[in-house]
């Protein structure tokens, strides 16, 4: 009398929380999920086929628009990839504060992804908190950049413009208030009941699987495996400050939100370090107005917020701009993880486990 | 004349008082919620309408008066019309047994004494929990006539979470009627002008009742049913318009009948706070201030909680709540013996 069927569920492109135009086609028993097919794609602008007929500086602003949320990791990653192959050495000015500002972004970006992920699993306050401080950190990129979302900082050989007078208060402001500001979410979800009941044991991912998958960033270092590019292969100012990389055994949601946590932490010593000990001296070596490199390819990679930001790139050593740019995109990465860790769970779980993955994407679609 | 006096326009008078003051206090509490919500969460909340954006709720009323009207092609389009009438009707009809305060002549206006509820059924209480469940069925038709999925799971989780609450919810409140030996609003009520206000020796009681009310209404911490991140906007997401409104009143309108409850249950209806009797202040204010308390409890639980999943809705029902109300009745039932 009684027959029970699997239903097909299409999540998204538009749903509160997919995070932009992901899609997901769910196959619920009840609400058990026992199939999930991510949907990408709808974000495609073709970045990589229109940096080939672009300048490299002109590239540069295409970098912006992949996470959007980070621009300055991406912006970073790409100059070094240039400078890679172009054998140039740039000034330690320029590489403290591309290292404060790399970092900045990260506290942005992380403060975006906690905000979400706690909107998502219904802590609506954490959002508005989390949103307060990262206005503050927007407004630094203003000051530095003129753009807040799209910075387009920094250049070949260096920075474009000196580091702005009042930036340095701005900065110490920032550093007094927002240990406090971190505590205040701490409160509200870490020893939380209802949240450690909604992220314990949820979207679980072994060591071994998550790099089987390719995952990176805070989702690798959320199951207990310790890589950071920023330790293994140091870049600009990160081999002579001091901070700790942060990792987690878990292997779950909450193992990743403490990583990503103590990752803000350890920004924020960044930070003032890379403040303080900002060396006197040139911005940027002499580089031409218009940038040839020669002949060569070059793969180059940046711990990004979201992971190991990698960019290949061709250069045929006649035009002005890439041969071929590929980008190896953590978010696009990330996002073969959520099969894996989704399934068996419930539909409030999927949203959670999105938030985890903190995919953005702009980068995923490129 | 006397018999039309206390038969008819009293009791027409009495409901019309009543359900004008509740609907305006939905307005009041949309707006309320939303200011108390925003001061949490360092932001200002509405501020255009009006001076404070005190005319917020009457502009949202206005729109969604003036919203169109859009039904699913493939509907059940008597259903669909049916449930936010069902939804809302219940609620409304609890307000028929709350008790705002003692008997009164109205500074002298009437003759005789009149009771400050529209009728004081002597089983008040058991008529409240019948029609509140009668409530959920506007909930599952509306999410089942949509003829969508989101709704559909919306409705499931809800009348799933209902059922199991309202368990909980009456085995905590059989706790303050032992010992008030009466169902009747009113009774209740008086049996704690003699002794202490029932939220101190049913402390736990009051506790799971909090808790359940919270989850029979829908809101946060447990409003799955309507979760925005998961399930869009949940039993109601295909509707608009005033059928859309009607919802969101009934929502509203539960509320305040469970901090009616609560308040008339657990704290002492419209006694004075023990010790402050000297103030004269009316029956109604310290009814309507105790209610507001119960009803701010509600914003702050939003402010401050994730959302529950599901199963551990479910679990934490069945396996604690339902439990510990059932001990406190055994623990009430030997000492009132």
């Amino acid at each position: 009398m009684f027959k029970s069927e699997i239903i097909e569920l299409n999540m998204g492109p538009q749903h509160p929380s997919t995070h932009g135009v992901l899609r997901l086609k769910l196959k619920l028993d009840g609400e058990t999920i026992v199939g999930l097919e991510p949907e990408i794609g709808y974000l495609h602008r073709g970045v990589e086929k229109l940096a080939e007929s672009f300048t490299y500086l002109q590239a540069l602003n295409l970098t912006d628009r992949l996470d959007y949320v980070a621009s300055i990791s991406n912006n970073l990653g790409y100059i070094e990839t240039l400078e890679k192959l172009g054998g140039i050495e740039v000034p330690r000015k320029a590489k403290y504060f591309r290292t404060l500002m790399t970092e900045l972004g990260r506290l942005s970006s992380h403060l975006l992804w906690l905000a979400t992920h706690a909107l998502d699993i219904g802590a609506m306050t954490v959002f508005l908190y989390a949103f307060r401080e990262r206005e503050f950190i927007l407004d630094m990129f203003e000051m530095v950049t003129g753009g807040r979302l799209l910075t387009t900082a920094f250049r070949y050989g260096g920075l474009k413009d000196d580091i702005p007078k009042e930036l340095e208060q701005k900065i110490r402001d920032f550093i007094k208030i927002f240990p406090g500001r971190l505590a205040d979410y701490e409160a509200l979800l870490t020893k939380n009941r209802i949240w450690m009941k909604r992220t314990k044991q949820v979207g679980v991912i072994s060591a071994e699987d998550a790099i089987n998958l390719g995952l990176s960033g805070p989702v690798l270092r959320g199951s207990g495996v310790r890589f950071d590019v920023r330790k293994a292969e140091p870049y600009e100012a990160y081999g002579e400050l001091d901070w700790e990389m942060a990792v987690e055994d878990g292997c779950d949601t909450y193992a990743r939100y403490l990583v990503r946590l103590e990752e803000m932490r350890q920004s924020l010593r960044i930070v003032e370090q890379a403040l303080d000990g900002m060396p006197e001296g040139e911005f940027r070596t002499k580089a031409p107005k218009v940038l040839k490199l020669p002949k060569g390819e070059v793969y180059h990679c940046i711990e990004a917020p979201k992971g190991e930001l990698g960019y290949y790139l061709i250069s045929d050593g006649k035009g002005t701009g890439p041969y071929r740019l590929k980008v190896r995109g953590p978010s696009f990465v990330n996002l073969q993880g959520l099969k894996p860790m989704a399934v068996g769970h419930m539909v409030a779980d999927v949203v959670a486990i999105i938030g985890t993955l903190d995919v953005v994407l702009g980068e995923v679609d490129r | 004349m006397d018999f039309t006096m206390i038969n008819i326009v009293i009791p027409t008078v009495k409901i019309l008082i009543v359900f004008t003051v509740v609907l305006l206090s939905v307005l009041v509490m949309t707006y309320a919620e939303r200011k108390v919500i925003a001061f949490m969460q360092v932001r200002l909340g509405p501020m255009r309408v009006g001076p404070w954006g005190l005319l917020q709720p009457i502009a949202d009323a206005l729109k969604l008066f003036s919203k169109e009207d859009i039904i699913p092609t493939m509907a059940d389009k008597w259903v669909y019309y049916l449930a936010p009438t069902l939804a809302i009707v219940p609620a409304l009809l609890t307000f028929l047994v709350v008790p705002f305060g003692d008997q009164t002549t109205f500074f002298g206006l009437l003759k005789h004494p009149t009771s400050m509820a529209i009728s004081d059924l002597n089983i008040g209480l058991l008529y409240i929990l019948a029609i509140s469940s009668v409530g959920i069925y506007g909930i599952l038709l509306g999410g089942w006539s949509s003829n969508s999925k989101y709704p559909l799971l919306g409705a499931l989780r809800s009348a799933a979470q209902i059922v199991s609450y309202e368990v909980p919810l009456t085995l905590a409140i059989i706790g303050p009627i032992l010992m008030a030996n009466t169902l009747s609003m009113k009774g209740i009520v008086e049996a704690q002008s003699k002794g202490m206000w029932f939220v101190i020796p049913q402390f736990f009681a009051f506790l799971i009742y909090t808790a359940c009310a919270v989850a029979e209404t829908n809101r946060a911490p447990y409003d799955l049913p309507e979760a925005e991140q998961e399930l869009v906007a949940g039993f109601h997401t295909e509707y608009s318009g005033m059928k859309f409104a009607f919802f969101y009143l009934a929502e509203y309108a539960n509320m305040i009948v469970v901090s009616a409850i609560a308040t008339v249950v657990f704290l002492g209806g419209w006694l004075p706070v023990p010790g402050l009797a000297f103030l004269h202040i009316p029956a109604i204010i310290w009814f309507a201030l105790k209610m507001g308390f119960f009803l701010f409890i509600f914003l702050w639980l939003r402010a401050t909680y994730p959302r529950y999943r599901y199963d551990q809705l479910m679990a934490i029902g069945w396996k604690f709540f339902i439990p510990v109300a059932l001990i406190n009745i055994f623990v009430t039932a030997l000492l009132v013996l």
